[in-house]
């Protein structure tokens, strides 16, 4: 899974009838100190995250493993708002 | 399969019903050297291991098959903690 920051929605009208009711955010990866990183994915919500909220993001496959998304056409999903994230700094 | 050293710990409380009462620990990626190589990533613990281990870890779809694989949606999943540095020999 990779941290990422919800920057943006999706508005899609017509798209597969499994996605229907689903949220789509852009949400872009960033680094471990909070910095951004390039890029983007288009994710399925199904947390209900909101703007600027760091998230946690499945990535393939496993992307439909979530809770109410068995057999959606996605290989993205926001799975988890993270509250706080602790690094140690490694000693070798 | 490939090496990591867990490096610190996430907190979600707000995640997927699948997630619930898994610990997320970040793990870093090693070459054979034990040397740190790419990206840190999120995996979900399923050896039990603690911050500072070093680990190994399977991604991909794979990664849910330590839990209830149909209902685990993680790609990165630790499933095993190396002995010691000293267990790793590369030819």
């Amino acid at each position: 899974m990779i941290i990422a920051r919800i920057i943006g929605t999706v508005v899609a009208s017509q798209k597969d009838a499994r996605l229907e009711g689903k949220k789509l955010l852009i949400v872009r990866p960033i680094n471990l100190d909070g910095s951004d990183t390039s890029g983007y994915v288009v994710a399925v919500d199904t947390v209900g995250a909101g703007f600027h909220e760091r998230v946690l993001v499945v990535a393939g496959s496993s992307a439909r493993l979530a809770q109410n998304m068995k057999d959606t056409p996605v290989d993205a999903a926001v799975v988890g708002v993270i509250d706080t994230v602790d690094i140690m700094t490694p000693e070798k | 399969m490939q090496l990591a050293r867990v490096i610190g710990t996430v907190v979600a409380t707000v995640k997927n019903e699948s997630l619930h009462h898994r610990k997320l620990l970040v793990v870093q990626s090693l070459n054979k050297h034990l040397e740190p190589q790419g990206k840190p990533l999120v995996a979900v613990d399923a050896a039990g291991a603690g911050v500072g281990e070093l680990v190994f870890w399977c991604r991909g779809k794979e990664a849910s098959f330590p839990f209830k694989r149909e209902d685990t949606p993680t790609d990165c999943t630790i499933v095993g903690i190396v002995d010691s540095d000293a267990h790793v020999t590369t030819v």
